[in-house]
């Protein structure tokens, strides 16, 4: 199973990252209100289905790909790993 | 009888590279400094312990997010739990930090800056085996040195597990904070780097008083078991 993980900084969580970012942005003419940078994390797993998969995946964030006090997560199972 | 040399290891990850200041600054302090490799799954018998400053595992993912699952980190975990003493600096505080030992996380500088300077500090503790040689209140100037020094508390944390804050916050850490300790008061992580200044030829010997103190400590603790 394939899988994507989207790491983001908590709402309210100062992001100096996002904010250069989106100063950039304002400099190249773009209106931009407010900009955040997270991270993607491309997996694949072993699963029997996607429940399975997505269960393992959310596992994986607790522990390790994600920190609970600064950081939030999404995992989505994206299909089937190429045979 | 001549007091007796406490062991003070000194954890090496991929990627650590102020281990050898560190364990040159403890021999330099009368402890015998002893490496601690990574992959090392049993501490040797020690009475203190020591999680250098560098970027472990290149800092991938979070910092000290992946040290804290060496086969060292946990001994070191489990050496701590049972009350032992350990010092994470830097790198090492957010190894700490990331174990769950300490509280809190450490983030990237406000001013997405490397900093890399000598800042001014004041002792909040001194009643804690790493700050027994400083009064509180009392100023230190110790050398900072990362990217990633910005320290956010957890909502709950304990105003008295603060052992040092910033005269002139560097890295937009929240309420000044340099270092703190765990609710025991046996573990304790600092950004600044005491192993740098302990010398006068190196600007500044007052790292010298935190890792002493640490030496101290460690020493009263050989000499109760005896």
């Amino acid at each position: 199973m394939k899988a994507t993980v989207l790491v983001r900084p908590k709402p309210g969580i100062l992001d100096p990252q996002g904010e250069a970012v989106g100063s950039a942005l304002g400099h190249l003419g773009f209106e931009v209100r407010d900009a955040r940078v997270g991270k993607v994390i491309d997996l694949e797993v072993e699963a029997t289905d996607a429940a399975a998969a997505k269960a393992q995946v959310e596992q994986m964030c607790e522990r390790l790909l994600a920190n609970p006090l600064i950081e939030s997560y999404e995992v989505e199972i994206v299909g089937e790993s190429a045979a | 009888m001549a007091s007796p040399q406490p062991r003070i290891g000194v954890v090496t990850y991929p990627g650590s590279q102020d281990d050898r200041d560190a364990l040159w600054a403890l021999a330099a302090l009368d402890a015998e400094a002893v490496a601690v490799w990574h992959d090392e799954r049993e501490l040797p018998d020690l009475d203190a312990v020591v999680v250098p400053g560098g970027f472990s595992y290149g800092d991938y993912l979070r910092c000290g997010a992946i040290a804290r699952f060496s086969p060292a980190t946990a001994a070191v975990l489990e050496f701590a739990a049972a009350g032992g003493l350990v010092l994470g600096i830097c790198n090492g505080f957010q190894i700490l930090c990331e174990a769950g030992l300490l509280p809190g996380a450490l983030v990237r500088n406000e001013s997405l800056r490397f900093v890399c300077r000598d800042v001014r500090l004041t002792v909040e503790r001194d009643d804690l085996p790493f700050t027994g040689r400083c009064s509180a209140g009392q100023q230190l100037v110790l050398p900072v040195k990362h990217g990633d020094g910005r320290y956010l508390p957890p909502p709950d944390l304990d105003p008295t597990q603060v052992v040092l804050r910033y005269v002139d916050n560097p890295n937009g850490s929240v309420e000044d904070i340099a270092g703190v300790c765990n609710e025991a008061g046996n573990v304790m992580g600092l950004m600044p780097h005491p192993e740098h200044a302990v010398d006068p030829l190196l600007g500044s010997d007052d790292g010298a008083l935190l890792l002493a103190s640490l030496v101290d400590a460690a020493r009263d603790r050989v000499l109760a078991a005896i």
